[in-house]
């Protein structure tokens, strides 16, 4: 249905917005700890060690455009999601104290913003790094069809 | 081409966000904490604190600071400069920090001057001998005693109140308000409430100046 060419500008939209997101989640995070003041927890570093990356990866698979940038990308992505994941279980609860991994520092489990009554950084993070490796996987897909 | 252009529009406009955001944020913050300090001085200001200047001052500079520290000491003529430069209108008030090992003995000995009505005069006998008794960071409060001989101190007094549990009590409260203003190096002043927005002289001078154009 699509002219090779209109599929790769779409695919290329998908990539450009992950990069966006990327941008989005690695300026804020920043503006919590650099502006606001709030120390980074063990596990906000592990998934800054994920995210930042992709402000840099992404941009460099835009041009010109390689298919290939998803396969380099979505492993930062995902491992991400998995740790911004564990991070959310932890702050509810679901994890027991025994096996959190930070002792030194601001504990993990310690709610800095809380937005809406729901909304926390753990949060932001998870659905920033689960959008960006949906709309990779999105790109992928179409892009080996 | 225009793909090219989509990226750097949007990350000037993204950067341009970041620090238009930070520049609101850091101005509401400040107006928070002046208001805060007017409408509770507690943490700021103890009744033991020691102040320098007209006592009717509208502007008042709140110094947490260390006897061992260089910056400190470097401030002091500065502060003292801008205390000059609008006559009766900026009160100092001295809090302790002492976050080097071992100044919290140079503290007690200030403390102790103070009974005697000599904290200011023996604050800079201790920092203008600064460099001979806490040389790299790492005091020997022993030393003090050579250099505070021309204060005019009744010193076998100094040693005796310096253990006095009041002082102890009082380096404590101190302590324990820095940490609740989120005091964390020394020296850090709070004008009117306001803290530096970033640490200088230039930064000092502008809150002092804002804040005696508005008193005033």
């Amino acid at each position: 249905m699509n002219s090779p060419a209109g599929a790769q500008n779409s695919n290329w939209a998908l990539v450009f917005a992950c990069w966006l997101l990327a941008c989005v989640s690695t300026l804020g995070s920043l503006f919590f700890s650099e502006v606001m003041g709030y120390p980074p927890c063990v596990l906000c570093w592990y998934q800054r060690i994920c995210m930042y990356p992709l402000v840099l990866i992404l941009p460099i698979g835009l041009f010109p455009f390689d298919r290939k940038v998803v396969r380099y990308a979505a492993p930062l992505s995902l491992l991400g999601a998995l740790i911004a994941v564990f991070h959310l279980l932890l702050v509810a609860g679901y994890i027991p104290e025994s096996i959190k991994p930070c002792v030194q520092g601001v504990p993990c489990s310690d709610v800095q913003i809380e937005w809406f009554g729901f909304v926390t950084i753990p949060l932001l993070s998870g659905l920033s790094f689960m959008l960006i490796t949906a709309l990779l996987l999105v790109a992928h897909r179409r892009s080996s069809e | 081409m225009k793909q090219k252009h989509l990226v750097i529009v949007s990350a000037v406009f993204l950067l341009l966000a970041f620090a238009a955001a930070a520049l609101l944020y850091q101005n509401r913050k400040s107006d928070a904490a002046a208001q805060a300090y007017q409408r509770d001085k507690s943490t700021f200001v103890r009744a033991h604190s020691p102040v320098l200047g007209n006592p009717a001052a509208k502007v008042d500079v709140v110094e947490f600071f260390d006897p061992a520290c260089e910056t400190c000491k470097e401030f002091s003529p500065f502060v003292k400069k801008l205390m000059a430069a609008h006559p009766d209108k900026i009160r100092l008030y001295a809090r302790y920090a002492p976050f080097h090992q071992g100044s919290d003995q140079v503290v007690k000995m200030l403390e102790a001057a103070k009974r005697q009505g000599k904290f200011w005069e023996t604050l800079d006998a201790v920092f203008a001998a600064q460099s001979s008794w806490a040389a790299h960071h790492r005091p020997q409060p022993e030393l003090v005693w050579n250099y505070i001989g021309g204060v005019g101190l009744d010193i076998a007094r100094i040693r005796q109140d310096m253990a006095s549990p009041e002082i102890e009590k009082i380096i404590q409260q101190d302590l324990a308000d820095a940490k609740t203003l989120n005091v964390k190096a020394t020296p850090e002043f709070f004008v009117n409430g306001k803290p530096m927005p970033s640490f200088g002289y230039d930064q000092l001078k502008r809150l002092v100046d804002e804040a005696v154009a508005a008193a005033y």
